[in-house]
């Protein structure tokens, strides 16, 4: 099966603060690569890296078979990007941002057909004409699931995906963000006990972004689990 | 790693992406009116301010051509520094990096809102400074192609400056420490083609050609510059 990502030795440092120190992992296409670690071990960095918004400082890095940050704009618009911005703008409706990234992503005319299908998966259709300003944070996640998934992409990078999701409204966006969607995807999540379920391999980052256990995700011993957030940050 | 790379998806055609880019920024503005109503309110404060501190009610020449390009250059300033904050506090620049779209489409769309921006503001500002400045209205008529050139310079260099200062905390001091000393040939040139405009016995065009001539240059230079270095900018 060929490799959606590859890792090899790859480092991000900010100035002289590293935070991603030798991270090599291979993820295969239609997998999902889970990545866990206490705050400011590095996680939304490497999802970064891995969206090509940020620029490795060392190591190799493909992407979709694709060099990074060499081959970098190859990679736009094969990506679906949920961070913790939901990249809405405020002082647009929901169906305008919708229309916005439709049109940045040279989606012709049915693309709002299937913006207003999302739309209604995950419980927000009557609300397209409300300014996202308007909306709660949770509501504002669940435009941006619709935003990350209309252009149909091929890998989903997730940080967090359901962070600030009731539990029926993660119960919505599942099918479209969860593996039965048949994506390679790499979630990062600091609710390992959902993220391990859903996922074939993990990647654990300690404190300062080094790795502290990589491999099959149902292979983490509770003992990996109780020593991933213990620890001073760096 | 892999050995071959697959293709990539199709490129948004930049002309789309600039429309989009450009629909987005005006909807917002129409919506929130930030920018244009400052630079109005900007421009007709400063106005009345020369009017009273300079005890005239009459400009002509030299000193009228400056009173009106150093106002509309100062309000522009406005308007620029406000250029990408939306992008910046809103995830503009991560959606439009992630998109298959070319950073020259990002650069022309906001230089072509600030053009509109600068052209509304220009529909407030000089006949109010004619109202409280002049007073033959004639020269009004050239001196918006002149303004328009202005504008154009403004947009290209605003624009390209505001995006490499728009990441730094202070960007509002930054913006006019970088951007007025680039600006300043352009204003040397507008003066020289305003000032015989505005002369006191109605329009002259000494040397009127040879300074839209430098305008325009100034502002195909800017404008290149911002196209060739624009992916740059936009890298992390």
């Amino acid at each position: 099966m060929d490799a959606a990502i590859e890792l090899d030795g790859l480092r991000r440092a900010y100035g002289d603060r590293v935070a991603l120190r030798d991270v090599s992992i291979t993820v295969p296409a239609g997998e999902t690569l889970v990545v866990l670690g206490p705050n400011g071990a590095g996680k939304t960095t490497l999802l970064r890296v891995l969206a090509t918004l940020l620029r490795p400082s060392a190591g190799n890095a493909a992407v979709l078979g694709c060099e990074l940050p060499r081959s970098a704009w190859r990679l736009r618009g094969r990506l679906g990007y949920l961070g913790h911005d939901p990249l809405l703008y405020r002082d647009l409706t929901v169906a305008e941002n919708l229309r916005f990234h439709a049109r940045l992503h040279g989606l012709e005319a049915d693309a709002d057909t299937r913006a207003t299908s999302l739309l209604d998966h995950v419980g927000m259709g009557r609300r397209r004409d409300e300014l996202v300003r308007n909306l709660s944070a949770g509501m504002a996640q669940r435009v941006a699931v619709c935003r990350t998934l209309l252009h149909e992409p091929e890998l989903l990078l997730l940080d967090e995906p359901h962070a600030h999701l009731d539990p029926e409204a993660a119960d919505l966006v599942e099918p479209l963000l969860g593996p039965a969607a048949g994506r390679t995807r790499v979630v990062v999540t600091h609710d390992p006990q959902r993220g391990l379920a859903a996922a074939d391999r993990a990647l654990v980052l300690g404190h300062g972004g080094a790795v502290a256990y990589r491999g099959p995700a149902r292979e983490i011993s509770p003992a990996d689990l109780r020593g991933i957030y213990g620890g001073e940050p760096a | 790693m892999s050995a071959g790379e697959p293709s990539a998806r199709e490129p948004t055609p930049a002309r789309r992406a600039f429309a989009a880019i450009l629909a987005k920024d005006l909807r917002v503005e129409l919506r929130t009116l930030e920018s244009i109503p400052a630079m109005a309110l900007f421009s007709v404060a400063t106005f009345i301010l020369f009017r009273y501190g300079l005890d005239r009610t009459s400009l002509d020449g030299s000193l009228a051509a400056g009173v009106l390009l150093a106002t509309l250059l100062f309000a522009a300033v406005l308007a620029i520094n406000r250029l990408f904050v939306a992008e910046l506090e809103q995830g503009g620049f991560d959606a439009i990096r992630l998109a298959p779209v070319d950073g020259s489409a990002l650069f022309a769309a906001k230089a072509a809102a600030l053009v509109v921006y600068l052209l509304a503001l220009e529909l407030v500002a000089v006949p109010a400074f004619a109202f409280f400045f002049l007073d033959s209205w004639a020269g009004l008529g050239p001196l918006c192609l002149v303004l328009v050139l202005v504008d154009l310079g403004l947009a290209a260099t605003g624009t390209l400056i505001s995006s490499m200062a728009i990441n730094s905390r202070a960007r509002d001091l930054l913006v006019p420490l970088i951007l007025l000393p680039l600006l300043v040939p352009l204003m040397i040139a507008a003066a020289g083609a305003a000032q015989p405009l505005l002369a006191a016995g109605g329009p002259g065009y000494e040397d009127f050609g040879q300074w839209l001539g430098v305008l325009t240059l100034y502002d195909a230079i800017f404008a290149l510059v911002a196209y060739a270095v624009y992916d740059f900018v936009l890298e992390d």
